[in-house]
């Protein structure tokens, strides 16, 4: 029965990670203001980077920071067009995603000369096999995607940056006027979501030891979806992302049996994420600012 | 019931805020509204030079082979009018979103509900119908599909301040499982995605009528597209609800205070978007294969908003922008052997980004160069 419980907890942390990591991107970027649509892309960008780097340098570390610049790169790209030129957020939102993942085929043709899938690249090997939780603790991106949300949390609530932050995502023109540069506090919160997400397609380029097409199926969406079921606070966007992962494992654990249609456990995220906006139990309410163009720079 | 500031960058700007008067006037739009897509098709070459450039291949050979493809065939350009059908769909149906200040990003799964109801009910008919009596029945029904997906986040807005991007996003994910359930588990031909051929009304394709076209999967919806978009034309800039509908989509809290009921033409925009998304799952369904598949919709829902932006949410521009991005992904196809077809999709992204970026920017110079030569007449 423990074993049980362990091997249920320590699948669950496993899928959980990579929300966790864009999960927190998307809680500093919409606190920030500026809409977490992008976070699929980061992650699928974050994902190619890194078995780009883990190939070519043969270290697990390089591909890390590979695929955090991607993230960034993408990050960066989405500012520039939202904050500079005033793009509409979701547009260019919507169009990140796709650029991503049209760039990521593209660049897998011309560097592997594969449409499917890179070729194996190093992870952090586990010296203990298995899917338990001692494998699991010698990943350290595992170590590092728990830690983001503790990070996440002290940088929004007791950093003067943390402030600066929420004033900009609520109302960015009293921020202005006692003397903040709304445009420089969102391009480093963008920046930093795109490292975040980035992370997380990192976490399963480098545990499936390679980048296959579309890895990212969706998971920036349901991260997305956990930050605002966790209401935009890292800890409660954190434990929707467990909560999120949770269902995906009772259901693979649950297939043999055919108890519930795996098409009904892939829709918890969204249901819950459209009931906690509809206000039926407890009512989610965005930053204020959310999506708007900066009028104030 | 906030509105975002940036809704309103979308649709043009109401024409009293524009310093000149007259003619000019209607110069100074149609240039505010041609500009950003021209210098977005010309970032857009540029980015599309490098990458060609980057895999070895000359861009005058691509570019020309792109064409050659889809406008120099008579089946690529079948191909071409096929997928411009399903965007000229989608597209409006984002436009009419835009137009009311709204965000329909679930165009993708009210194309798939479109379709799936009308093979639905394309399985329940006896067979041998004519088709000017099913028809109307399988637009009707594709419409009811799509609109009731197209309601549900319009409704959330209205009542509870749902925001629609959101919303509409989550409902696509759970409509396509929901499909996908039901195709996979009661209705799917055995070993297959897709179910049963309609039992009649499935519509000619072109070829029928032109041997030309033989082998594209182009039909008589594409009619059905060009009369949906005249419709909405219509609708928009010649009737009440249209007026009100756009005069929610410039100021919402003015048009409350003219007198429109706020909410209840969210509902309504955004049922009529769920309704024209679903009325493009004919295309497929009716006029290609004659049966519903899982997952034939392909992204051709998330294509609208690109269409919608690129066509300014006019119903013309939108028709014009999905021959374009028509254009552009069977172009993908024919310079496959060259250059991935990916770059087709890298371009796409690159188009909408510019376009959404220099909207804004065309908008201040224009203004501005206006504002200068108006300075300039009065001193003179």
């Amino acid at each position: 029965m423990t074993m049980l419980v362990l091997a249920f907890l320590a699948q669950t942390l496993r899928i959980a990670i990579p929300y966790l990591f864009a999960a927190m991107g998307g809680v500093m970027s919409e606190r920030s203001g500026m809409i977490g649509l992008t976070l699929e892309g980061y992650m699928l960008g974050g994902a190619f980077c890194a078995a780009l780097g883990a190939y070519y340098s043969g270290s697990a570390w390089v591909g890390v920071i590979a695929g955090a610049v991607g993230g960034l790169a993408l990050g960066m790209l989405y500012a520039v067009s939202c904050i500079r030129f005033r793009g509409d957020q979701v547009v260019v939102g919507i169009a990140i995603n796709l650029l991503a993942s049209g760039a990521t085929r593209f660049f897998l043709k011309l560097v592997f000369g594969s449409s499917a899938n890179s070729p194996r690249v190093s992870g952090f090997n586990a010296r203990q096999t298995g899917s338990g939780l001692a494998a699991l603790a010698q990943n350290p991106l595992v170590w590092l995607g728990v830690g983001s949300v503790v990070a996440v949390a002290w940088l929004i609530y007791r950093t003067p940056f943390g402030l600066r932050v929420r004033a900009v995502g609520e109302h960015p023109s009293a921020a202005q006027s006692v003397g903040i540069s709304v445009p420089r506090v969102r391009y480093f919160a963008v920046g930093l979501s795109g490292i975040l997400a980035g992370l997380g397609g990192v976490y399963l380029a480098l545990d499936q030891h390679q980048f296959t097409t579309e890895m990212t199926a969706g998971r920036g969406f349901i991260a997305l979806a956990a930050t605002i079921f966790g209401r935009w606070d890292p800890a409660r966007a954190g434990l929707a992302c467990l909560l999120f992962a949770g269902a995906e494992t009772l259901q693979i654990q649950l297939q043999g049996s055919q108890s519930i249609p795996t098409q009904f456990v892939e829709m918890i995220p969204y249901v819950l994420t459209i009931i906690a906006l509809a206000g039926v139990v407890g009512r989610a309410v965005p930053p204020a600012a959310l999506g708007k163009v900066d009028t104030a720079a | 019931m906030s509105i975002p500031l940036d809704k309103r960058e979308i649709t043009p700007a109401p024409p009293t805020a524009r310093p000149a008067a007259g003619s000019s006037d209607w110069l100074a739009r149609a240039q505010e509204a041609v500009l950003p897509p021209i210098v977005a098709l010309l970032i857009a070459a540029v980015v599309g030079d490098v990458l060609i450039l980057s895999y070895g291949q000359s861009p005058g050979t691509v570019y020309r082979l792109l064409v050659e493809g889809t406008w120099a065939n008579a089946y690529g350009f079948g191909q071409v009018l096929y997928k411009t059908t399903t965007l000229t769909f989608t597209g409006l149906a984002v436009a009419f979103g835009l137009r009311a200040g709204l965000f329909n990003i679930g165009a993708e799964g009210q194309l798939a509900a479109g379709g799936f109801m009308a093979a639905l009910v394309g399985l329940l008919l006896p067979s041998g119908l004519p088709a000017l009596l099913t028809l109307p029945l399988y637009i009707v029904v594709a419409a009811i599909g799509g609109g009731i997906v197209g309601a549900v986040p319009g409704a959330l807005k209205a009542k509870f301040g749902a925001h629609e991007v959101i919303t509409t996003i989550m409902l696509n994910f759970v409509v396509l499982a929901l499909l996908n359930y039901f195709t996979a588990a009661h209705l799917a031909v055995a070993g297959t995605l897709h179910t049963n051929a309609v039992h009649s009304g499935a519509l000619s394709r072109l070829a029928t009528f032109w041997n030309g076209f033989h082998g594209s999967a182009a039909n008589l919806v594409l009619f059905i597209a060009i009369a949906v978009t005249i419709a909405a034309w219509w609708y928009l800039f010649r009737m009440r609800g249209g007026f009100e509908l756009r005069a929610v989509g410039l100021q919402p809290e003015a048009a409350e205070y003219g007198g429109v009921n706020v909410g209840r033409v969210w509902i309504t925009a955004m049922t009529l978007s769920g309704a024209v998304a679903g009325i493009g799952g004919l295309n497929f369904v009716l006029g290609y294969k004659g049966y519903y598949e899982d997952g034939f919709a392909s992204g051709a829902g998330f294509m609208g908003i690109a269409v919608a932006i690129v066509g300014r949410s006019h119903p013309i521009g939108v028709l014009l922008a999905a021959l374009l991005f028509a254009t552009i992904s069977q172009g993908g196809l024919a310079v496959n052997a060259l250059v991935p077809q990916q770059i087709v999709d890298v371009l796409q992204a690159v188009v909408i980004i510019a376009v959404a970026a220099s909207v804004p920017e065309v908008r201040r110079l224009l203004r501005a160069a206006a504002g200068r030569a108006a300075a300039s007449l009065r001193t003179a």
